[in-house]
């Protein structure tokens, strides 16, 4: 019982995350002309995953007090080139899928590398490969086009027996073999020592330079699978930035909306994925209420002060003015 | 000094920071079963030569021989490996993190190449019984840990990496009357089990208690290593700081009762972490505040100052109700106030910044004219108190964080006297710095008592107290168990008021 009181107390920003969307969700739904349809949850599914995985990446170099302003970029990069070598036959297009993720987590490991042996600052490396992964995808797709294996799309895209979302499912499978073993393995535990107090974990033994490299590569991979999702619900590519900058962004807001801290050591990227949910169901709330979609920057603005203050309302319970400041 | 294989050995050690010798040609021996003080002013060398021991600096000279191996320790890990760990002085826990997150931080218990949440949290409890802290949790985060329960999360932390030499680095500083008697046990039963143990501290009766021998380090030299009882205290202090001590305390006055109440604090509580406390401070007076630590003391030094909110009861300087709304509203009272931090790295200074920026901040409105700053007068008033407190430096513009820790502490004290308090609140600030300056802090208190200011003054060191103040509060659980002065004022009564038992030894 006891044991059950201490993890409420660890995990109070993702359960408030979790929280938020399921009132937002009903909002939305029992305001719904159709209601809760397979269509519906499988339309809001699909747009959803896109920004809960470059959101997940994000998380992982946010929890080693770090930031990756490329993200979006890999994404969009991961994108043009699945419209290009995800093609043929579905053996040929798997192939593809491979490098398109391997390309991701090597984009990912060369903002690591950077960060880790040149020693530069996150934000001002991941800002520069971030334009340069987004030049490499301009040169491979100048105008918007391109195709992709149809078969492997539609199923990525559907349904699962008929009634669950794939993408959902796809998203659940990423959690499973992606953050909970590295949650917890000896590297994952590792980031979250370097983003609590890297001094100390150095002091400590921990592999701090393993841990930021792994970080930053595993950030490169989802953000990829992230890009993959996009070209099976666009069947095409489009090197856009506009695109590669707003997933960015509303990738640092829903790591903060899922309760992560953006000095590190704090959080889970499945609170990251309800903070992108969250994100996401903003846009279809104003689609039921029929408001102009000019007004969703404003919202998501408001949202995101909100979910903010909900973090911040613990200064009110301070009685210490000193731990203002922790 | 013993007749077993030395697990450590230092031939000719060196190490050069720039142009100056922190480490100067040292041979040094640690054997196994063995406790082992090494004493030293700070900036006599200790801490390089635990780092380079702990494989946190490498020397630029000579060798370094763990267990007949020269070896090169490029990280703490590698030492580690080899079996020497540190308890550092500097907490090395990673504070967003669950107790047993941070006791298995680098060996967790796996199981199928993952960490085995429940076993890591089996271990941690049994570390914990094993050094008396039961009531630590495990899944606990140790941000919410007091410092002193942290410090004993980290001695736990070593010995879960089975260490054949222990290094303790001013590892009791922060703990508890009956936490230190758990860590000497501690300490006693791996001797018995053949580990080497090197003990830093600045408190001569724990050397007493526990070392077989000591060397002591003085400029970065070696000047002696001898056995237990083979030198008197006063010998080692001689040795330590290079200089004969008069007097360990200044004098007191004959007390002075006719001196205006400088700060009166009326009933004053806060949760349940001060019960109802009332005390007044004359001019020219310094009153200590004793007791176990964690009974309040730190709560009511911060309340006094305005940093607790929802404080009851009343107080008032030179006679005027004073609202506790603030450091900036004590710093304006009628007697402006100041607190000296318990931890100068986070709340007394800001380490990247240059000496002179670090002094002249809480005061710098004593130097705007106007629009116009006087970059001069601040210059001058700087050097002066520098000059005063005898801070030692190379350059006013370098980082504070270069300096040793007794000079960081007294540049706190030069920052809070540039706002020419009336009245100085101290929260344990000898703890951790060297011999000589404790000395010098004595006698700058009492020479600002003698100029009237009046000095509240918290220390975790009875001897401290009773040679530094004019009267104690002796504080239990929240609230004054006993005011102590004059010929009752001895290490006997402070230690039985704050255990709380009468002159037979009965809880009281």
């Amino acid at each position: 019982m006891n044991d059950l009181r201490h993890r409420i107390h660890h995990n109070g920003g993702l359960l408030a995350a979790i929280g938020l969307f399921i009132v937002m969700f009903i909002i939305y739904i029992s305001n719904h002309p159709v209601g809760l349809t397979v269509a519906v949850a499988t339309t809001a599914s699909n747009k959803a995953v896109l920004l809960a995985l470059v959101a997940m990446a994000q998380t992982l170099p946010v929890l080693t007090r770090g930031l990756d302003l490329s993200v979006g970029m890999v994404f969009i990069l991961a994108n043009c080139l699945a419209s290009v070598i995800v093609i043929g036959t579905i053996g040929e297009g798997l192939l593809g899928i491979t490098v398109v993720l391997g390309a991701g987590a090597l984009a990912g490991f060369i903002n690591g590398a950077i960060i880790v042996w040149g020693r530069l600052q996150p934000i001002i490396t991941t800002l520069a490969t971030g334009a340069m992964y987004y030049g490499i995808a301009l040169y491979i797709r100048p105008g918007p086009g391109g195709d992709v294996q149809s078969d492997i799309a539609d199923l990525a895209t559907g349904q699962l027996f008929g009634v669950v979302p794939t993408t959902l499912v796809v998203l659940l499978v990423i959690v499973l073999i992606v953050w909970l073993p590295y949650r917890n393995s000896v590297p994952g535990r590792a980031a979250l020592a370097v983003g609590s107090n890297e001094q100390a974990a150095y002091m400590s033994g921990v592999p701090v330079q393993r841990a930021k490299l792994l970080a930053y590569t595993l950030a490169g991979l989802l953000a990829a699978a992230g890009g993959l999702m996009l070209t099976f619900n666009t069947y095409s590519g489009e090197a856009s930035a506009p695109i590669a900058g707003t997933y960015t962004l509303n990738s640092i807001a829903a790591v903060v909306i899922g309760g992560t801290s953006l000095f590190g050591g704090w959080g889970s990227a499945i609170g990251s994925i309800f903070g992108a949910f969250v994100l996401r169901t903003i846009e279809d709330l104003l689609f039921v209420f029929d408001l102009d979609p000019l007004w969703q920057p404003l919202f998501q603005g408001v949202v995101l002060l909100a979910a903010v203050s909900l973090g911040a309302l613990r200064v009110l319970r301070i009685r210490n003015r000193l731990e203002l400041f922790t | 000094m013993s007749d077993a294989a030395p697990i450590l050995e230092m031939k000719h050690v060196s190490k050069h920071y720039g142009g100056i010798a922190a480490l100067n040609e040292v041979d040094f021996v640690a054997c196994p079963g063995e406790i082992h003080a090494v004493l030293g002013e700070n900036g006599a060398g200790k801490s390089t030569l635990i780092k380079i021991a702990a494989g946190v600096t490498d020397p630029s000279e000579g060798e370094v021989i763990v267990e007949g191996r020269r070896v090169n320790f490029r990280n703490p890990t590698e030492a580690m490996a080899a079996g020497v760990v540190c308890v550092f002085q500097e907490l090395s826990l990673l504070p967003d993190m669950t107790v047993a997150d941070n006791l298995s931080i680098v060996s967790p218990p796996l199981r199928g190449g993952l960490i085995n949440g429940r076993a890591q949290r089996e271990r941690a409890r049994e570390l914990l019984a094993s050094i008396g802290c039961e009531d630590v949790h495990p899944l606990e985060l140790v941000r919410d840990l007091p410092l002193s329960r942290r410090q004993m999360v980290e001695i736990a932390k070593a010995l879960a990496k089975k260490p054949k030499l222990l290094i303790l680095d001013e590892a009791t500083s922060a703990l508890t009357a009956a936490d230190v008697e758990h860590v000497y046990t501690i300490i006693r039963n791996l001797k018995s089990a053949g580990v080497g143990i090197l003990y830093v501290s600045h408190r001569m009766h724990e050397i007493e208690a526990l070392a077989d021998c000591a060397t002591v380090f003085r400029n970065g030299r070696r000047i002696e290593t001898f056995k237990k009882g083979e030198r008197s205290v006063s010998a080692i202090v001689q040795m330590m700081i290079g200089r004969e001590l008069i007097h360990h305390y200044p004098d007191k006055p004959v007390p002075k009762p006719a001196a205006p109440v400088a700060l009166s604090a009326k009933n004053l509580s806060w949760g349940t972490q001060l019960r109802d406390i009332s005390l007044d401070i004359r001019k020219g007076e310094i009153v200590g505040l004793g007791g176990l630590d964690g009974q309040g003391q730190r709560s009511l030094l911060l309340a006094l100052f305005g940093v607790l909110k929802g404080v009851s009861g009343t107080v008032e300087v030179m006679g005027k109700p004073h609202r506790l709304s603030g450091p900036r509203a004590a710093m304006r009272a009628p007697l402006p106030l100041a607190l000296i931090p318990e931890d100068r790295k986070t709340e007394g200074l800001m380490l990247p910044m240059n000496i002179r920026d670090n002094i002249s901040l809480a005061s710098l409105s004593h130097f705007q004219k106007g629009l116009r700053f006087d970059g001069g007068k601040e210059h001058s008033a700087v050097g002066k108190i520098i000059d005063r407190l005898k801070i030692k430096i190379s350059d006013l513009a370098a980082a504070v964080s270069t300096l040793s820790g007794g000079n960081q502490q007294k540049v706190v004290l030069a920052k809070w006297l540039m706002t020419n308090p009336g009245i100085i609140l101290l929260n344990d600030p000898t703890r951790g710095i060297d011999v000589g300056t404790k000395q010098e802090v004595y006698q700058l208190l009492r020479d600002l008592a003698d100029k009237g200011v009046a000095v509240l003054f918290y220390s975790t060191d009875y001897a401290e107290l009773i040679g530094c103040c004019d009267r104690v509060l002796v504080m239990y659980n929240g609230g004054i168990a006993q005011e102590l002065m004059g010929q009752h004022l001895n290490e006997r009564t402070i230690i039985e008021t704050a255990l709380n038992v009468d002159e037979k030894g009965q809880v009281a």
